[in-house]
């Protein structure tokens, strides 16, 4: 007998049913019957292969049922269809009531900044005392709690959306292109950021994901262009452009370009304010839309060269065709499709399936549905599968969705407190490379029992899961039952030996919880 | 639970890989070093003040640290007739260079000329030879543990969340961020059931060396929680860390690593005060305090504090500074040749700066922290190289 006598105590009549079919079968053919598989209008659904396991791990956040209920009825390739382009599905009504009810929903960078703007003023004019702090206290704390709602949307979509693939793109993304919220104002619009930046580019454009993240204040602000002007000019976002967003380092590009691209973006800032007061030749070349501007009184109209090629002084136009002659290099359609198949793939990806998705970005003019999908039908990428260690994005996120399955949750703290203590914060990468996603990075001994502490605080109780978020309201106690019917039909037969023997040796459901999620089945997918 | 007792409950595992008592073999006698990595490249130049140039003053208007003045106990604090000490570090750093137990290599780092944050830490890390292809599983101070290994166990560890690329390559060498230690959260025979269930996996060193670290360290701290209630002096930060840091490399390690972030001024770094200044003395009082709490073990203790380049020579337009070259190493210890500015060096002016931007690189990092092993701990020609391969170390006298 493979399961610790407490799980099995602890099953309803119908599933110690199946465990005891389960365990007695030495190799895996039961009926679709026999595996208490869901069946839909009486037709039983095909049984899952370990393959089928693994694949909906990779291309999903974790399985919950629901998502294990949509491969078996659609096939794999109906289902990736639907990930790939059927995006923004309807979230559960309770965890959609829930994001609906945020301020951070409602708001953009520009109201929002032009709020704090002036609400620094006006707490300028206050004399020193007890007035003037508690005003910059509760500005610091509405900005804290923007940011935090918007991080607590980010978890929550990423639990219960049914558009995974989405989600874990958008996390990807928002590595990519990483902000980091404790600078300047970064943390009042995060929100908007991953809103309107990030998530309408997602799975489209990738030239458009540029300039949408080089436009947002979010970017501005943390990588200092809203501070790079004619004479006074401040490389840091150009470098980081080309090195970590599009090109790579030894992406072809030398520190001369740099300069030059640090030229070509002088004058894109920020403005929440009245509009610059410009000479008449200059006004048609001001731009602005949200927070952003682009004030042709602080470009420089130099002439430059990008990559050989000159670049005629003429405003913000520059900085489209920058961008344009950026992501047209063969070098950015390696760089991407590798740092791609390095969060999906492996740690080492393969080059030939690197170089077909290059090619694919190249053909597709940077299609990013296209180049995952060449990614997702890979051999290369069935081959890969169970290889691949979860960062710990993956792993807490996975753990919530396996754990309570569809079970709306009402507070994401324990979730952020996860993240935060596995070193992995949302937005609170200091550095601008976002998190490293191999193995290398994760798995260290220091990281390894950090990580089963925390699979022991979500699997020894509900960790406040189900407490609400204001107030100290007690929600339901207890622990997950991870021995739940999905554990049965997609974990249970696939287990190694090693594993089944520890979790035959808990003393306790919490102890099985901890042990299983501490498994190296459930740390690789 | 005591350690041997924790020890014997994972002896099953560690009999596999015969690596896990190799970790805490405590060592009785031998150097111990400490790397001392910042990150984001600190700006060199206003630590170490070139304050006979007068460049120095027309590139850096608004941020220039100002000239010493013999009469003032906090400025910038003259080291000899052409560089100073930033003042956010003289009662610290300045105290220790007096002391001479402390040293500055300038115009040092390394030939990567990418100016990427990212690429050239790795660089260094892993310490290899430039052309070639990186072997991203071979760091430096991995190679250094494994090559002192032989003859003189040399145990290592990294105090940070993750492992740091430098320690690449050596399965047994385990991390732990000191910032915070608690009670374990496994007891002895959780751990052993974790363990076995990794038994034969790839990952079952770390597995065991972590759940066994974090038992020794919650025991090793024990006591200091306890003083921590009742004593009024409470530090903090990298403080606290390096104390911690201290305690355990005095006890039981002889190699360490620590990062430390938030150097990258690319806006309004401050001269004499500000944000780089701030950085710096909180840097300083942890690395005094590291060197107060090994008490006699500083004797035989050398810390290497440095990054992955120096910054622009000139201010940027937002009174920071950008991605540099050459930099500033710091060589701390209790028995060092210090009270000197060590290594190749030039004048500084506008007609030396490399590509007029910044510091060159007349000492390259491979000879230069490949020297200071060599001379702790007497390596062989074989050895150097197997640490810094096609790099011959350079003796600075400092060790």
């Amino acid at each position: 007998m493979s399961i610790s006598a407490y799980a099995r105590g602890s099953l309803t009549g119908l599933s110690a049913c199946l465990l005891l079919v389960c365990s007695a079968c030495a190799t895996r053919t039961p009926t679709a019957a026999a595996t208490g598989a869901p069946q839909v209008g009486g037709a039983p659904l095909p049984v899952l292969r370990r393959e089928d396991v693994l694949w909906l791990e990779r291309v999903t956040f974790g399985l919950d049922s629901t998502t294990v209920a949509d491969y078996q009825r659609l096939g794999r390739e109906r289902f990736l269809a639907a990930q790939l382009h059927a995006v923004d599905r309807p979230l559960p009504a309770p965890i959609a009531a829930t994001i609906a009810a945020m301020e951070v929903t409602h708001i953009d960078s520009q109201a929002t900044l032009a709020d704090v703007a002036a609400r620094n003023k006006a707490l300028g004019a206050l004399p020193e005392g007890a007035d003037r702090e508690l005003a910059r206290k509760t500005l610091g704390d509405h900005g804290n709690e923007l940011a935090y709602e918007a991080i607590r949307r980010d978890l929550l979509r990423a639990v219960y959306s049914e558009s995974q693939l989405q989600e874990q793109m958008i996390w990807f993304w928002l590595n990519h292109f990483s902000v980091y919220q404790h600078k300047a104002n970064v943390r009042w619009v995060i929100g908007d950021y991953e809103e309107r930046a990030i998530r309408p580019h997602a799975l489209g454009s990738f030239k458009d994901l540029v300039l949408a993240t080089l436009e947002h204040p979010a970017m501005l602000q943390y990588l200092d262009n809203q501070q790079n002007a004619a004479g006074h000019v401040n490389e840091n976002y150009a470098r980081e452009l080309m090195e970590l967003h599009t090109l790579g380092v030894g992406g072809g590009y030398s520190q001369g370009d740099v300069q030059q691209l640090a030229l070509v973006l002088t004058g894109v800032g920020i403005n929440t304010g009245e509009p610059p007061r410009l000479k008449p030749e200059l006004r048609p070349l001001y731009r602005r839309h949200g927070a952003f501007e682009f004030n042709p009184a602080r470009h420089d109209f130099s002439a430059k060269i990008l990559f050989g090629v000159p670049v005629r002084g003429q405003g913000f136009a520059e900085v489209e065709n920058a961008v344009a002659l950026i992501v047209a290099q063969p070098t950015c359609a390696r760089f991407i499709a590798r740092e791609l198949a390095t969060y999906f793939v492996s740690d080492n990806p393969p080059p030939a399936l690197v170089a077909r998705m290059a090619r694919t970005f190249q053909q597709s003019n940077g299609d990013i549905a296209a180049v995952l999908h060449t990614l997702f039908t890979a051999r290369e990428f069935d081959a890969s599968l169970g290889g691949k260690f979860k960062d710990p994005m993956r792993f807490v996120v996975s753990s919530v969705r396996f754990a309570y399955d569809g079970r709306a949750i009402s507070n994401v703290k324990p979730m952020l407190n996860w993240l935060n203590s596995l070193g992995e914060a949302p937005y609170g990468r200091q550095t601008p490379d976002g998190y490293p996603m191999t193995e290398l990075n994760w798995a260290s001994s220091g990281q390894l029992s950090r990580r089963f502490e925390i699979a022991r605080a979500i699997g020894s109780g509900n960790a406040g899961l189900f407490d609400a978020e204001q107030g100290t309201t007690a929600g339901a106690a207890g622990f997950p039952q991870l021995s739940n019917r999905l554990y049965f039909e997609a974990v249970e037969p696939f287990l190694l030996a090693k594993t089944r023997d520890a979790l035959g040796r808990a003393n306790s459901q919490q102890e099985w919880n901890t042990f299983l999620l501490s498994s190296p089945e459930f740390s690789y997918e | 639970m005591n350690r041997r007792h924790l020890l014997q409950a994972l002896g099953a595992a560690a009999l596999g890989g015969g690596q896990i008592g190799r970790l805490y073999a405590a060592p009785t006698s031998g150097p111990r070093f400490l790397l001392v990595f910042l990150r984001g490249g600190y700006d060199s130049t206003n630590l170490l003040i070139p304050y006979s140039s007068s460049y120095y003053y027309e590139a850096r208007p608004n941020i220039a640290v100002p000239r010493p003045d013999t009469a003032s106990s906090t400025g910038a604090l003259a080291l000899d007739a052409d560089w100073a000490l930033a003042p956010a570090v003289r009662d610290t750093i300045g105290a220790l260079y007096l002391q001479k137990q402390a040293a500055f290599v300038p115009f040092v780092g390394t030939e990567d000329l990418t100016r990427s944050h990212f690429e050239t830490q790795d660089s260094i890390e892993l310490g290899q030879p430039l052309s070639g292809s990186r072997n991203y599983r071979s760091g430096f101070l991995g190679r250094l543990a494994d090559t002192l290994a032989g003859s003189r166990p040399a145990a290592s560890i990294a105090f940070t969340d993750a492992m740091p690329l430098a320690f690449a390559g050596t399965s047994t060498v385990p991390n732990l961020s000191l910032k915070n230690v608690g009670k374990p959260a496994f007891d002895e025979r959780q751990a052993r059931i974790l363990s076995d269930m990794y038994g034969g996996h790839h990952l079952e060193g770390a597995v065991t060396n972590g759940l066994e670290l974090r038992h020794d360290v919650a025991q090793e701290f024990a006591d200091e929680m306890r003083a921590a209630n009742r004593d009024a002096i409470n530090t903090k930060g990298f403080e606290l860390e390096a104390e911690r840091m201290a305690m355990l490399m005095r006890d039981k390690y002889r190699i360490g690593f620590i990062d430390v972030g938030g150097w990258d001024t690319h806006v309004g770094e401050g001269a004499a005060q500000g944000s780089l200044p701030t950085n710096l003395a909180s840097l300083g009082r942890g690395l005094q305090t590291f060197s107060q709490t090994l008490g006699s073990a500083w004797q035989d203790t050398v810390v290497v504090v440095l990054s992955e380049f120096g910054r622009t020579f000139r201010e940027n337009g937002n009174r920071g500074t950008d991605h540099g070259h050459g930099t500033v190493y710091w060589v701390l210890g209790g028995a060092i040749k210090g009270g000197v500015i060590a290594g190749e060096q030039q004048v500084v002016s506008r007609a030396t700066l490399f590509q007029d931007r910044d510091y060159p690189v007349l000492n390259d990092y491979r000879g230069v922290l490949g020297g200071l092993f060599r001379s702790l701990w007497g390596m062989s020609s074989a050895q150097s190289a197997a640490v810094f391969p096609q790099r011959a170390p350079v003796d600075l006298k400092l060790v």
